[in-house]
């Protein structure tokens, strides 16, 4: 015990809006496993592919074409920070797999740098899984994880994995790059599911 | 104890260096000395519900003046403002160190030593100054440092002691009647600053991220050797 | 994003390694590049450790410490050498 030393943000939760253990920021802080890729826009492309009947495949112009929506939606990192209200535009899930024959009950989010993510397609669709290309009104920066990046903010933000080209549909649960290090395979922030074991 | 279990260090002293950074000479049970460059953890614990904080600070005593750290209080620091306005002698908090064997210098390493500082990116360099003295040693030593305005020089008047030539650049405030550098360090001033690529110095660069990045690109694009260059970038677990 | 100096992962690294890990020299499994892990760069933050090669930017190592205990990846480390 450190005497005087206090956690630097003791706000009292909105209700019940912050999740256990989070506490509320005024910024955007950045993690990343890596350095930030730069991929513009007109070599961008995003795939639907695996445990598939056949493969979908849409570049930067034809994602455009796709019905889009507005989000707003909390956020929250396993680092204990959350952030509420922030503004997306993008690609539901739903719509994304929309027509595409599932062979498998699971995903992986693959991305530029290699970073990857695991997760149940329960929490891909439902409405509550986007491909976002825009935050705060404007084109998401690459240091946000732009050109695109997932957004499911249900879980833990590391779950929203930046940089994202690929969903790769599996049969099996494969625990991705945090997964394997020890951090929880689904990451509920409102059942703190931080870590495997959880 | 190996440097990786935690201790509980006691603070000795807080000496003000500046109107945001503090120096706290530390005891620390069985210490087992540390080399000049090196850093420490340091644990502090919220006794309200145990949230604990880790940050790492660069040691700025010689090895032979025992263990003590220099902290700059950050704007929007968690940690840095318990370390540079709260702690007192008598306060204890978690350690662990030292820690890194490669940005470090001793005087058998020998020199050129050129020493390139951004704001508190002097408190690692200092150690090696304050090593160098003790030791007597005769190498040649350079220390460049980069800082907003004079009155934020961390050891300001310990350093014209050091016998290392000390050249300067301001970047918002200059002192009156100033005719040195007062801007960012750019290709320029390290032309004029540093040794010339063949003396083969051994060249130690920290501060923030982009200072060292910016430092040690412009180095290399002079001629000197990227080996020769070891940089210590303060990221945002370093501080804050 | 910018990263740390390799020095950074000497901390947490030296939970697991008895020998001083910064000053080991890394043979990148990637590109082949070898080099002191002091010099490599650290992402990750307060997640993990993540080493990077200076040279081609691919993982070296990856580390991280939860209340579940260590894991350590290293398969983008072909050989690490401690000279004598």
């Amino acid at each position: 015990m450190t005497r005087g030393f206090f956690r630097r943000h003791a706000e009292p939760a909105d209700g019940n809006r912050l999740p256990p253990g989070q506490y509320l920021e005024r910024g955007f802080p950045v993690l990343s496993a890596g350095p930030t890729p730069r991929v513009p826009t007109e070599r961008w492309d995003f795939a639907v592919y695996g445990a598939v009947a056949s493969e979908l495949r849409w570049t930067w112009d034809e994602f455009h074409q796709l019905p889009r929506e507005s989000i707003t939606k909390d956020i929250h990192c396993v680092t204990s920070w959350s952030k509420f209200d922030t503004g997306w535009e993008g690609v539901s899930v739903d719509t994304i797999l929309d027509g595409v024959e599932l062979q498998g009950g699971f995903a992986v989010a693959e991305c530029d740098g290699g970073y990857t993510t695991n997760l149940q397609l329960d929490d891909l669709t439902g409405g509550k899984a986007w491909v976002v290309d825009t935050y705060d009104g404007g084109p998401l920066p690459p240091e946000h994880g732009g050109p695109a990046r997932l957004l499911v903010p249900h879980l833990y933000f590391w779950k929203s994995a930046k940089w994202v080209r690929r969903l790769r549909i599996t049969e099996r649960n494969e625990p991705g790059f945090w997964e394997t290090l020890g951090y929880h395979d689904r990451g509920d922030p409102w059942q703190e599911q931080r870590y495997a074991g959880d | 104890m190996p440097a990786t279990e935690w201790r509980e260090a006691r603070v000795a002293e807080v000496v003000r260096e500046t109107h945001n950074a503090a120096t706290l000479v530390l005891d620390v049970p069985s210490w087992p000395g540390h080399r000049a460059g090196q850093h420490v953890d340091v644990r502090l614990v919220d006794p309200a519900d145990g949230y604990e904080a880790r940050r790492s600070y660069s040691i700025a005593s010689a090895p032979a003046d025992g263990l003590s750290i220099t902290v700059e209080r950050l704007e929007d620091g968690e940690v840095s403002p318990w370390f540079v306005d709260v702690a007192r002698a008598g306060d204890m908090f978690g350690l662990r160190g030292p820690f890194g064997g490669w940005f470090v210098w001793d005087a058998p390493l020998g020199g050129p030593l050129l020493l390139i500082a951004g704001g508190s990116g002097l408190v690692p360099l200092m150690s090696m100054l304050r090593h160098r003295r003790n030791a007597h040693s005769q190498v040649e030593a350079r220390l460049l440092v980069s800082v907003r305005g004079p009155d934020e020089v961390l050891y300001a008047n310990e350093l014209p002691t050091t016998g290392a030539e000390l050249v300067f650049t301001y970047t918002r405030a200059t002192p009156e009647g100033w005719s040195g550098y007062a801007r960012r360090v750019d290709r320029a001033i390290l032309a004029d600053v540093a040794y010339p690529p063949d003396a083969g110095a051994r060249t130690y660069v920290c501060g923030p991220t982009a200072f060292v990045e910016t430092v040690a690109n412009e180095l290399v694009a002079l001629g000197h050797d990227p080996a020769n260059i070891r940089t210590e970038r303060f990221g945002a677990t370093g501080g804050g | 994003m910018t990263h740390l100096d390799g020095n950074m992962a000497a901390g947490p690294l030296g939970d697991v390694f008895a020998r001083e890990v910064t000053t080991a020299v890394a043979t990148c499994a990637a590109c082949g590049s070898a080099g002191p892990l002091g010099g490599a760069m650290v992402y990750g933050e307060t997640m993990g450790t993540i080493v990077r090669c200076v040279a081609c930017e691919q993982v070296l190592l990856r580390f991280a410490e939860t209340p579940g205990g260590i894991r350590l990846d290293m398969r983008g480390i072909d050989v690490l050498a401690w000279d004598a």
